[in-house]
Order: structure tokens, then C-alpha cells, then sequence
């Protein structure tokens, strides 16, 4: 009950005022729009009609969440998935350039940390460009990758991904040097009187104690994969995915079929870290952790 | 024949540089000065290696310059092209970067004291905005574009989105990691809250303040360059790209990227910088920690 009162409560209050604030942006930034067409028509509002009007339009400048919501379920649940119109089928073409990018990248992550970790000369020769790859708007690069792969005949979900691994082995790399890194000089120490070898120091002691670590580094790489998916496929002419849908409805001022894009990809961003969480924990009760020390 | 020779050189290129770095990593250096300059040469050759190989693969094998310009081109044409790439990044970084990131950085640090005042808010606030922190907010770019116009204010407006909530959660986090004891002994001086904000919780929050402005650098870049590919005033970067794109002038989009890279590491060094100033007492600054 005491969890219900500290945390559910205050975030539902916070919701609530999100709603209404936008209920009310809705209608002061909408009015203007409504009023026009019905003079255009040559109709009068009166107060009531203004209201409801404000919220029935086709293409507000803020739509109301029931309007987003109603989309929503018109472009998921009433159409038949493999339709060019279903949200479903949008948000599937992106989150498998998301899934793809996020292993790819997760792995060249790992793989790069173990290097480091192990390498004296791969730490000091990569690891300040590998934070300095990520000063740079790697964003700028999108464009320029898939066109460039689409040139040598790599087309479709590839180049998407190759963006999301470009962003999400950053964090896994990071993470994983400092979770590897992390045993102390005891337990290395303790290791060596064992006359451990090394691959028996890597896998008994430094890989299980970088996995919290990974998992941390693992829940911002899989959302940033995803941001990675929809700003890569803005440049292909929108084609299909969720940020196609951003962009078609950017062009032909369709702003409830953008705000319909953005609430599902923060849905399946929302999702992905969850499922990440839910793995986190599956990982820490295989590994032995009590219930309240994974919390 | 003459691919497989090129090919040859690369890996000799390769194999000769990480030889000489597997040299280096293995001197003893005689003092601290000797180490610095080790620590900067190597990966200096790192970078020169890469560079060298991109250069040498993509003449040696003669690679279109639509797919892969040589660096050398790369820098031929930024020179080329400085004027307008100077208004570019006049009209990005200048125009529609900086006024966003104040804001943005201004906004989320003003909302972290207000919040701090109420564990009610701050225990509402903080979920949704972790949640916020992992939404692909760029998607917004296009509304405030409808909203805002083409011009700075919607890409500012994108920025502050985008960074809003990471310095708050980060300046949350750290007002609170000043200890029990300290704060205790601020009361025992009835101290006032804003003195002992100002004492003793915003020093001790520095560190944690930094790592957002320092996130928040690299994204307000990719907001603006980001937003600018769905609409701007035929001027900036991420306009250049888009279009130069379109034109399939390669050599100019990497121009323009070269330039975004300096522009975002100069950016986040002087954050930097300034956190080295301030945080002087951290011990990843003082160097007590490895």
C-alpha cells in the first residue's frame, strides 16, 4: 500500500495535469483555425460549438489525446497488419532495424571492450576515438550512410541498422571497459593465487561482474537504437517505417498522423526498455542475487 | 594486380602502426612528461593509420567519390567551400544551438530547484521523466517546425525538448548527493535553504550537472541538425547535408560533417574545460582515481 501512496499516486497527479494542460493548449491553439473554416462557411459559433469544433478538426496544430489516440486504433487495431497504412506494420519495419543495429552493435561493443580491456595498446589507441565519435552529431552521418549503401547495392533494413549500431555500441563499450575493470585487486589477486588463466579470470570473475554494467549501458542502447532506426529512414524518401510516417505527415500537414508516429515509437521505446529490465532481472536471479538486492 | 598491391600496402600500413603502438604502450617512460607524450602519441598514429588507409583504399582502389571520397578531397573541398560553410555554422551552432541549449539548460536547472522543494512532484516527475530521456523526441522536429517557423525559435524549441529532462533528472540526482552528515550540520547552523543550496548542495551537485551539460552539447547538435532536414531557412548545416545529398556532391556533405565534428568536439571541450575549472576538487579531475 505504502508504494501505491509514495509512487503511483504522485505520478497519476502528474498525468492528470499533462492531460489537462493539453486539453486547454489544445483549444487556445486550435480556436483560431476553427473559427476561420466556419467563417470561410459563413457560420457563427457560438461558445459550445467552438469548443467542440476545436477538437474535431482535421489538421489542428495541436491535436487532443483522444484524437492521437483514436488514430491510433484506427491504424493498428481495424486494419489488416500487412496494410501500407497500419501503424503495426510501420513500427515492425522499424523496430527489426532497431533489433538488428542493437545486436550488432551490442556485440561490436562487447567485443571492443574485451579488446581494450585485455590490450594495453587497443586502450590507448582507441579508446580517446571512441569517445570522441560521439562528440560528433553522428546524426549528420545518417543520410550519407544509406545513400552510400544504397549505391553498392546494400538497400532496406541494413543501412538503418548500421546507424543504430554506430550509436548504441558507444554506451556498451564505455560500460563494459568500466564493469570489466570493475574487480578489485583482491579478487584479482585471489584469482591469481588459484593459477587461474586468464580466460578463467574473464569468465569466473571480470564478465560477472560486468554485467550490471551491461545492462545499464544495454538499457540506453536499445532506446537510443531506436532513435537511430526513425532518424535513418527520414532521408530515404520515406518509404516505410515510423519515421517515414513522421516525415509523409510533416509534408502534407497531417499532424495527428505524426502525433499517432511519435506516441507509438515512444510506446515501443517504452517497451524495449522493459523487456530489457525484465531481462535484467531473469539474468540476476539466474546469477543467484536475492529478490532485494536486484531492486 | 594493382588492387591486390594496394591491399598489401594497407595491411602493412596497419600491421607497421600497431606494431610501433604496441612499442610505445611497452616503454617505460622516464617521467611524467615522457607519459603525457606517449598518452598523445598513440592514439595520434591510431588516427593517422585510419586516415592513411582511407586515403590509400579509396585511391588505390579507385572507389567513386559519390561513394567514398579520399580525406584529402574531403579537406580540398571544405577549403573550397569555407564561406559558406562559415554561414552554415553561424546559422546552426550560433543561431539555433547556443540560444537552445541556455534555454534548455536554464529551464531544466530552474525546474530541479523547484521540484527539490516537493517530494511529491519530485516523485511524479522523476519516472515519467526517465521515461522522457529514452522517447525519440527528434520525431517532434516536424511539429515545431508548424509551430514555430523555419527560422532558430523551432530548432531552439527541439533543443530545449530534447535536453530538458536530462538535466533535470541530473540535477535532481545530484542535489541529492550531498551526505546526511553535512546537511545535518548546515541545520545545526540554521542554515536557511537557499544558503544551504548555495553552500553546500549545489558544489556537491557540480559533477552531476556537468554530465548533463555535457550530454546535453551532443544532442542539442543533432537536434538542430536534425530538425533542419524537415524544413529551415535554406541555411545550415543539416540543410547543406540534405541538399548537397540530393546533388550527390559527396565530397561537400563530408565537408560539411567535418565541419559539424569540430564544431561538437569544440563544443563539448569547452564544457569540459569549464568542468575541470569548477570541479577542481573531483577526485576524476585531480587524477586520485584510475
Amino acid at each position: 500500500m505504502k508504494t501505491l501512496r509514495t509512487k503511483v499516486w504522485p505520478v497519476l497527479a502528474v498525468l492528470v495535469v499533462i492531460i489537462a494542460a493539453w486539453y486547454a493548449a489544445a483549444l487556445l491553439m486550435n480556436r483560431t483555425i476553427a473559427v476561420e473554416e466556419a467563417a470561410r462557411k459563413g457560420e457563427v459559433l457560438t461558445t459550445q460549438e467552438m469548443w467542440l469544433k476545436s477538437y474535431r478538426l482535421d489538421k489542428p496544430l495541436l491535436p487532443a489525446p483522444h484524437q492521437i489516440v483514436t488514430e491510433i486504433w484506427n491504424s493498428t487495431a481495424t486494419m489488416s497488419i500487412t496494410s501500407k497504412r497500419s501503424l503495426v506494420y510501420h513500427a515492425w519495419i522499424t523496430l527489426s532495424a532497431t533489433l538488428l543495429g542493437f545486436a550488432l552493435g551490442t556485440v561490436l561493443g562487447i567485443a571492443l571492450a574485451v579488446g581494450i580491456v585485455h590490450n594495453r595498446a587497443m586502450d590507448k589507441s582507441m579508446m580517446p576515438w571512441v569517445i570522441a565519435s560521439q562528440t560528433i552529431p553522428i546524426m549528420a552521418i545518417a543520410p550519407m550512410l544509406i545513400v552510400v549503401l544504397n549505391a553498392i547495392g546494400i538497400s532496406g533494413l541494413l543501412p538503418k541498422a548500421l546507424i543504430s549500431t554506430y550509436l548504441s555500441f558507444f554506451p556498451v563499450v564505455v560500460g563494459m571497459v568500466k564493469g570489466l575493470r570493475s574487480p578489485e585487486i583482491l579478487q584479482l589477486d585471489l584469482m591469481h593465487t588459484y593459477n587461474a588463466s586468464r580466460t578463467d579470470v574473464f569468465w569466473k570473475l571480470r564478465f560477472p561482474a560486468a554485467i550490471p554494467f551491461l545492462f545499464a549501458s544495454l538499457k540506453v542502447g536499445i532506446a537510443i537504437s531506436l532513435i537511430g532506426a526513425i532518424v535513418g529512414e527520414l532521408p530515404t524518401g520515406a518509404v516505410a517505417g515510423l519515421g517515414a510516417r513522421l516525415l509523409s505527415g510533416s509534408y502534407y500537414g497531417q499532424t495527428i498522423q505524426i502525433w499517432a508516429a511519435l506516441f507509438v515509437s515512444s510506446i515501443v521505446a517504452g517497451l524495449l526498455v522493459f523487456i530489457v529490465g525484465g531481462v535484467e532481472r531473469l539474468v540476476y536471479r539466474m546469477m543467484g542475487a536475492r529478490p532485494e538486492a536486484t531492486a | 594486380m594493382s588492387a591486390i598491391v594496394v591491399i598489401i600496402v594497407a595491411l602493412a600500413v596497419w600491421l607497421g602502426s600497431w606494431a610501433l603502438n604496441e612499442y610505445l604502450v611497452r616503454l617505460r617512460p622516464a617521467g611524467p612528461a615522457a607519459e603525457r607524450q606517449i598518452g598523445f602519441a598513440v592514439p595520434a598514429i591510431f588516427g593517422i593509420c585510419l586516415l592513411a588507409l582511407w586515403e590509400l583504399l579509396a585511391r588505390g582502389l579507385a572507389i567513386p567519390e559519390i561513394l567514398l571520397p579520399a580525406p584529402s578531397v574531403i579537406v580540398a573541398a571544405a577549403l573550397n567551400a569555407l564561406p559558406i560553410i562559415g554561414v552554415d555554422v553561424w546559422q546552426t551552432v550560433f543561431k539555433e544551438v547556443l540560444p537552445g541549449y541556455a534555454i534548455g539548460c536554464g529551464a531544466g536547472l530552474l525546474a530541479a530547484f523547484v521540484i527539490d522543494r516537493s517530494p511529491f512532484l519530485k516523485a511524479g516527475l522523476l519516472p515519467l521523466g526517465n521515461l522522457v530521456s529514452a522517447l525519440p523526441i527528434v520525431g517532434l522536429a516536424p511539429i515545431m517546425i508548424m509551430w514555430f517557423g523555419f527560422e532558430w525559435p523551432s530548432k531552439a524549441a527541439i533543443i530545449v525538448t530534447m535536453i530538458f529532462f536530462p538535466m533535470l533528472i541530473n540535477t535532481i540526482t545530484g542535489l541529492a548527493a550531498s551526505g546526511h552528515m553535512e546537511r545535518d550540520l548546515m541545520r545545526t547552523y540554521a542554515a536557511s535553504w537557499p544558503q544551504t543550496l548555495l553552500k553546500l548542495r549545489l558544489p556537491a551537485a557540480w559533477p552531476f550537472i556537468f554530465n548533463a551539460l555535457k550530454i546535453n552539447s551532443t544532442l542539442a547538435m543533432i537536434g538542430a541538425i536534425v530538425a533542419e532536414f524537415f524544413g529551415s531557412p535554406s541555411v545550415g548545416m543539416g540543410f547543406r547535408i540534405s541538399t548537397e545529398m540530393g546533388r550527390m556532391n559527396t565530397a561537400m556533405v563530408w565537408a560539411e560533417i567535418l565541419a559539424a565534428a569540430i564544431a561538437g568536439s569544440l563544443f563539448y571541450g569547452i564544457v569540459a574545460l569549464i568542468e575541470r575549472k569548477v570541479t577542481f576538487w573531483h577526485p576524476s579531475v585531480r587524477g586520485g582515481q584510475r
